[in-house]
């Protein structure tokens, strides 16, 4: 039995340096899970698509007529609403993802224990990180076709290109999604959530959201570089608009990054916190 | 010609551990421990609370790394073979940790899909497994409003989706009533007629000899005894236990007229025990003595004598 042992190390050392019991089975199930778990609460699926409309609408009739036409990419000149609601959409997927990665995670992993019941049978931590993400990147992808399809109606597409607006939306959902789900891990009481909206608020408004991000001197600029919604609302206004550049594969690899490392941080976390 | 040998051993060992342990930070909860555990027994770990026993289960069902030894369930390395091994086992956690945002049936149809299994045999095998946990009335309720002995039987149902060949249970029946309790003993042993190897963690001795073939005693993070229940009393205990209850505080002016009786005594609060082969014999005696006490009692050694014999009567918080 020892030798037997030894020849079994080789293999088992390569393994041992992933860390323990992370190997996916495919995180397929996991989705099915909350699908289930959502068959019957189709309402607040109505709701998170309702909530970006409304404000879509508030800039048509509100801002619209006060802020009259604004910069946009390319240098072209465009309706306010047009402009910003390109950048709704993306901030609609980012908050979207958030939602569903923070509480409802935070609760099943403290309290209800799913994923220790996850873990009894052959799924591992990363089947429960890419099962989690994965249903509210598609949760964020069913708000986000029916966002672009009142877009079109409200007549803001001016691109062909504007098909690709929804697999831009998927993108922004994942790395917010990956990275929310790796946080909630974090956090040990609900108040704690506090802390997340205390960083998504600010994105939300600074992100060269509703303005361009030529409104702030130069010395700032960075700092809105640095936020990542700012790279989800670049790629998607020029989307709509129709003005592509080398630019936008930047913004897709800044949020591609953000993601891998939100779903390895998490299997990492849930694998340190439930296989001690 | 060897190997054959051992490789068929190996066959009828479901789990086998050398000098196993689990250390949580400098502290070592599992502490070098043997033990095997053969296909179709019922095997138990008993052990006062903190002994070690959960710990030593999270490892068998690979979701808790050994911190050093070896360990193989069934013939494979959980380290490296963790899902191949899940995929065949059942865990009975001590906290149920049913999916409250699901009914009753699909929390059975889900877990089963977790382990791969297609709708349509998770279909059936929810039907199935309602109606062994005599939960089929109930297959589209939620979870939450069931009572504890309906959700620790909706528990042991849901481990058995993937039919595993061994199932590992952390305190089936702690908290359930009389009723509950004798009921999953019923389907407990059935499952065992059935073949399935049980590996059962409890403090609760009346259960332990219900249930277990072979059992260890843990305390400490060891294993301080091994055998049957019948071998445990016979080894760390006698025959029979004479109790001799006394006026309060009047048992240790007692102790020395009959403590000769018996080969070992105990003194609780409230009275003195003996453990003697034949109590009737160590009553006649210490009557002749002129010994009188308020009440006497003579019963059978049992594994709680064992058990607090081994593992002491002092609290381990």
């Amino acid at each position: 039995m020892r030798t037997m042992d030894a020849t079994q190390r080789g293999p088992a050392l390569i393994l041992r340096m992933l860390p323990f019991g992370r190997y996916t089975q495919g995180p397929g199930s996991v989705v099915e899970r909350s699908m289930r778990v959502h068959s019957r609460t189709w309402v607040i699926m109505v709701s998170g698509f309702a909530e970006p409309v409304v404000y879509l609408l508030a800039f048509q009739i509100g801002f619209g007529a006060l802020v009259g036409k604004v910069v946009g990419p390319g240098g072209q000149l465009v309706d306010y609403v047009a402009f910003v609601a390109p950048a709704l959409l993306a901030a609609s997927a980012m908050n979207g993802a958030v939602f569903e990665t923070t509480y409802p995670v935070f609760f099943k992993l403290r309290y209800a224990k799913v994923y220790d019941a996850m873990l009894a049978t052959p799924l591992g931590p990363v089947d429960i990180a890419l099962g989690e993400i994965s249903w509210a990147v598609i949760r964020g992808g069913v708000y986000s076709v029916a966002f672009v399809l009142v877009m079109a109606v409200m007549g803001l597409l001016s691109s062909p290109f504007a098909v690709l607006l929804v697999p831009a939306a998927l993108v922004v959902s994942f790395a917010f999604a990956s990275v929310g789900m790796a946080l909630s891990t974090f956090l040990r009481s609900p108040s704690q959530f506090d802390y997340i909206r205390l960083v998504v608020m600010p994105l939300f408004l600074f992100s060269a959201t509703f303005y361009p991000v030529s409104v702030y001197p130069e010395s700032v600029r960075w700092l809105v570089h640095v936020s990542p919604l700012y790279h989800g609302v670049e790629l998607m206004r020029g989307l709509a608009a129709g003005v592509l550049d080398v630019s936008m594969i930047g913004h897709v690899a800044v949020l591609a990054a953000l993601a891998a490392v939100g779903v390895a941080a998490t299997s990492r976390r849930i694998g340190a916190l439930l296989l001690g | 010609m060897a190997r054959d040998g051992e490789d068929d051993e190996r066959e009828h060992l479901m789990v086998s551990g050398k000098a196993l342990v689990k250390r949580f930070g400098g502290v070592a909860a599992v502490a070098g421990i043997d033990v095997e555990v053969r296909r179709g027994e019922s095997f138990g770990f008993l052990g006062p609370n903190g002994a070690g026993k959960s710990s030593t289960m999270r490892m068998i069902a690979c979701v808790s790394p050994r911190s050093d030894g070896e360990l193989r369930v069934l013939g494979m390395d959980p380290e490296t073979d963790g899902p191949r091994i899940r995929a065949r086992i059942g865990v009975v956690p001590q906290l149920d940790n049913l999916d409250v945002e699901l009914t009753v049936r699909q929390n059975l149809q889900v877990y089963g899909r977790y382990f791969g299994l297609s709708r349509a045999q998770v279909r059936a095998k929810a039907v199935e497994l309602m109606a062994f946990a005599e939960l089929s009335d109930r297959a589209d309720d939620q979870v939450e409003p069931l009572s504890g002995g309906m959700k620790r039987r909706l528990t042991i149902a849901r481990s058995m989706v993937n039919d595993p060949e061994m199932l590992l249970l952390d305190e089936p029946t702690t908290g359930l009533d009389p009723q509950a309790r004798h009921l999953l003993w019923g389907r407990l042993y059935q499952l065992k007629q059935q073949g399935v190897t049980q590996i059962i963690t409890t403090h609760d001795m009346h259960e332990a000899e219900q249930l277990c073939d072979r059992l260890v005693v843990m305390d400490g993070g060891q294993i301080v005894a091994e055998g049957s229940p019948s071998e445990l009393i016979r080894r760390f205990s006698t025959r029979e236990v004479l109790e001799l209850r006394f006026a309060p505080g009047e048992q240790d002016g007692q102790l020395p007229h009959v403590a000769d009786l018996a080969g070992r005594h105990e003194v609780l609060p409230d009275r003195l025990l003996l453990y003697a082969d034949d109590g009737e014999a160590a009553l006649e005696a210490a009557h002749a003595r002129g010994v009188r006490p308020v009440s006497t009692l003579i019963r059978r050694s049992t594994l709680e004598d064992v058990f607090l014999r081994l593992t002491g009567r002092s609290l381990v918080d």
